[in-house]
């Protein structure tokens, strides 16, 4: 039998100002199912609460309807009251007769109070068929996984393995630090950017707590928040980093040569080479498509000088399984290369670079050891043009978005430059100038002031090539002029764009990128650190092109996510989620394709579709989905909402 | 006709029109009381049998209030409505129904005088209206 409890809240004159309680009391007195319809002048006083909680111990009530304000306001507050009487927390509901019937109708009065009539006959409808319902738990694995071993990968691994958990870090190359090791000074302050990131490469290669996998990519991802269950490929280096000492001899000796990724094709390594001289860790791998004895079948030179035989041609790639309970991606980003940009000569041009060669030309340990020379033939140049916004905010190429770091970087770029060439001729062509960030409005102010850099707002049309000059071709929009610059060498700022691989990684990982390619976070506004899926969390480019400080902080919020999963003794979630009426399932698998968070399986077996409980948000979008009708959600099923718009009509 | 006070069912997403019709209440924005409202966790957990139920048994209209695009909690739920409710508008068409007493709106948890607005508008339209003239009265 059901013995329901109306409680009616006064709210002081807020409800009853316009709502007839007695009136309403009343009606309820006699009404089916209610045990009590009783009323008070503030309901979530402690007198008010203590009426619910004598009633229900009294009366033996099962279920409790409080009409008041909104639920978002006191839901919480009588369940609790609930729960210390002994009744289960799921059996109370609301009836919001504040917010959307006495406050909104203040001078209808006696359709307020027919209004609330309706609103509280609905409840009851729902509280009859609520069930009481236990939260549920889960074991977590309390160690994570980091993939990505840029500025933001290893920000979040350092303040995780900190607070005492183990932590994986995967990188795909054979170092850490991502795109921060290739950079040379830093906005907004110039500092030297292997000074700041040297301490933090440092302590993630040494941290205890930290496992560092570098040439490994993940393979294969199962599980779910807690519980997942990692493979990850560590790439056959054919050097054995237990007996290598990282002495370089081997790298001295070699004798293939190829263009350096690391400084972006302007200078060379060998077949058998360490990142740069600063890496973490700092020990070689051998690149099988330019070292001579995996062409040729001939060579073993770096066999031969090591002096600990740490070179072994015969090594194979391993599959390394791990399990974790929580994993942040932080792959980074790329540059869209300059091969696609038409206008200004689709990379054709030597002395046309991108802001990534420019670091490495201005960087001590880069190909021209710091000294600002250009490609072609390594003269100083004299003039350079910089532009902004090369491919980003064009929707024609498919870029509309902002890359964020282009203003302030070419700005810094223009300034390095100077500050080596001190008669040379910097002009930064530019869309907008956006110096959002912290300092960096005055970082813009003192380049443009003190620095003397000729800023033209405007874009440029074209670059073409003039024996050994570059002519620029472009407009100043401030004054309406074309503009021509013979130009020694040109800069260009082009759009970032998500790291290679990630889309892939996101379907490894089945959580969802945006139509870019960048890793989709929950909520743009509440939830910018989480992804799709529950327990994969997003730092730095990955998510978003950002700066270093911005990366750092999205990094550390990343580890805070991770940190208070990792805090509970279990996971408890909500039983407001999906279930499934076996008899109803005809296994078609529309839920599957219906739920945004990856929550939904079918049972091959049984041929039915099964709930991750841990995965369930209790969205609802299965439940309209499915045409049996046997999805549902917990106290949320069809039937109680075909029952409340009975009640309603 | 002039007495003729429309009956409409409103399912409202919890995380934005549900909020945003709380705050019209907040700020004391005054509107018809015609509405009765059901609180779903999200738009695209409406079932359209919920509102073909709610035709059947006499509302003269169906207000369905999700998030903007792009904002659902859940990422997709009101593009879900959205398509959802353009195929059982097409239905009932074809049943020679007036389309119109189903609106589905974009109203944010801070858009309480959209809400308020929404509902007056609605009221008035479907006072123009008339009745709903599928009021169902026997049984199936
Ligand atoms: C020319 C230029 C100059 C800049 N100058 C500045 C500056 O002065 N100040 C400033 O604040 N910011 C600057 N930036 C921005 C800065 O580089 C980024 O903010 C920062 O590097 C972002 O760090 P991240 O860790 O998110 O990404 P990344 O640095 O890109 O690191 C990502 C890491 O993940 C690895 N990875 C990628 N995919 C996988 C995978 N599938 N599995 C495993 N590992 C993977 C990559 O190898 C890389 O090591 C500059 C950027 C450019 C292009
Ligand atoms: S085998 Fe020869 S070419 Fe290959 S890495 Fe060793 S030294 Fe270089
Ligand atoms: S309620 Fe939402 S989250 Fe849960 S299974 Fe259904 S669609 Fe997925
Ligand atoms: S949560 Fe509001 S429409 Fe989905």
């Amino acid at each position: 039998m059901k013995k329901i409890g109306l409680f009616i809240c006064h709210c002081g004159s807020n409800i009853a100002g316009t709502i007839d309680i007695p009136e309403v009391k009343k009606f309820f007195s006699e009404y089916d199912d209610i045990e009590i319809s009783d009323d008070y002048k503030y309901m979530c006083s402690e007198p008010g609460q203590k009426k619910l909680r004598d009633a229900i111990v009294e009366r033996g009530l099962n279920g409790v309807v409080v009409a008041c304000c909104s639920p978002r306001m006191h839901e919480i507050t009588f369940r609790n009251a609930a729960v210390s009487a002994g009744l289960n927390p799921y059996k109370v509901e609301i009836a919001n007769i504040r917010e959307q019937c006495s406050w909104v109708h203040q001078k209808e009065k006696d359709k307020a109070t027919k209004k609330s009539i309706d609103i509280i006959k609905t409840m009851i409808e729902k509280v009859k068929r609520d069930e009481a319902l236990q939260p549920i738990e889960f074991d977590i694995t309390k160690r994570a996984l980091v993939i990505g071993g840029g500025i933001a990968g290893i920000t979040a691994a350092v303040d995780i393995a900190n607070a005492g958990y183990e932590v994986v870090l995967v990188e795909k190359r054979h170092s850490i630090g991502g795109k921060m090791l290739e950079l040379s000074e830093t906005f907004p302050t110039l500092d030297c950017a292997q000074c700041t990131l040297t301490p933090k490469t440092v302590e993630a290669g040494r941290h205890p707590k930290i496992k560092l996998m570098v040439y490994s990519e993940v393979e294969e991802v199962k599980g779910y928040i807690g519980n997942f269950d990692v493979k990850i490929r560590r790439k056959a280096s054919y050097v054995d980093w237990n007996k290598c000492t990282g002495c370089g001899l081997c790298q001295e000796k070699c004798p293939s040569k190829t263009e350096s990724e690391f400084d972006h094709g302007l200078g060379e390594r060998k077949a058998i080479y360490t990142l740069s001289p600063q890496a973490v860790p700092n020990k070689p791998i051998i690149d099988k498509n330019s070292c001579r004895f995996f062409r040729e079948g001939k060579c073993r030179v770096c066999e031969k000088v090591c002096p600990v035989q740490a070179i072994n041609y015969e090594m194979k790639d391993e599959v390394i399984e791990e399990k974790v309970g929580a994993i942040v991606v932080a792959t980074g980003y790329e540059i869209l290369e300059t091969e696609k940009i038409p206008e200004y000569g689709y990379g054709m041009y030597k002395d046309v670079i991108d802001g990534l060669q420019f670091e490495r030309l201005n960087s001590a340990s880069g190909p021209t050891a710091g000294e600002i020379r250009r490609p072609s033939d390594g003269k100083v140049p004299k003039e350079v043009v910089f532009i902004k916004c090369v491919g980003s905010r064009d929707p024609e190429k498919g870029i509309p978005y902002c890359s964020r770091i282009c203003c302030m970087y070419l700005g810094k770029h223009a300034r390095l430059y100077k500050h080596k060439v001190p008669d040379g001729q910097a002009y930064l062509f530019y869309m907008d100038i956006r110096s959002f960030g912290k300092g960096y409005e005055e970082f813009i102010q003192q380049s443009m002031e003190e620095a003397n850099l000729l800023y033209i707002r405007g874009r440029v049309a074209r670059i073409m090539q003039e024996g050994d000059k570059l002519v620029v071709w472009g407009v100043d929009t401030l004054s309406g002029r074309k503009v021509e610059i013979k130009a020694d060498m040109v800069v260009l700022g082009t759009a970032v764009v998500p790291s290679k691989g990630a889309t892939e990684l996101a379907k490894v990982l089945r959580t969802a990128t945006d139509e870019y390619g960048f890793f989709n976070e929950a909520h743009i506004k509440l939830k910018p650190v989480e992804s799709m899926t529950g327990g994969i969390y997003l730092a730095g480019c990955a998510q978003a092109p950002k700066d270093i400080p911005d990366t750092v902080a999205q990094a550390g919020a990343a580890a805070a996510k991770v940190l208070s999963l990792f805090g509970q003794e279990k996971m408890v979630q909500e039983p407001l989620i999906a279930c499934v009426d076996t008899d109803l399932c005809s296994g078609c698998g529309v839920c599957v394709t219906a739920c945004p968070f990856d929550a939904r399986m079918l049972d091959v077996d049984e041929k039915i579709s099964i709930v991750n409980e841990a995965l369930c948000q209790g969205c609802g979008a299965c439940v309209s989905a499915c045409p049996n009708k046997a999805c549902q959600l917990r106290n949320a099923s069809p039937k109680t909402y075909m029952a409340m718009v009975d009640k309603y009509l | 006709m002039s007495d003729f006070e429309p009956k409409i069912i409103g399912f409202l997403c919890n995380w934005c029109t549900y909020t945003g019709a709380d705050l019209a209440g907040t700020a004391r924005i005054q509107y018809p009381s015609n509405i009765r409202v059901i609180r779903m966790m999200c738009s695209g957990g409406v079932d359209m049998v919920y509102v073909m139920k709610a035709l059947l048994e006499g509302a003269d209209g169906v207000l369905i209030g999700g998030c903007h695009p792009g904002d659902c909690h859940y990422q997709s739920g009101n593009f879900k409505a959205r398509r959802r409710v353009a195929i059982l508008k097409k239905i009932l068409q074809q049943l020679g129904y007036n389309e119109d007493r189903v609106w589905l709106r974009w109203i944010s948890a801070s858009e309480g005088k959209k809400f308020a607005n929404t509902v007056t508008e609605m009221v008035e339209y479907l006072k123009k209206l008339g009745p709903n003239p599928f009021k169902y009265t026997g049984n199936i």
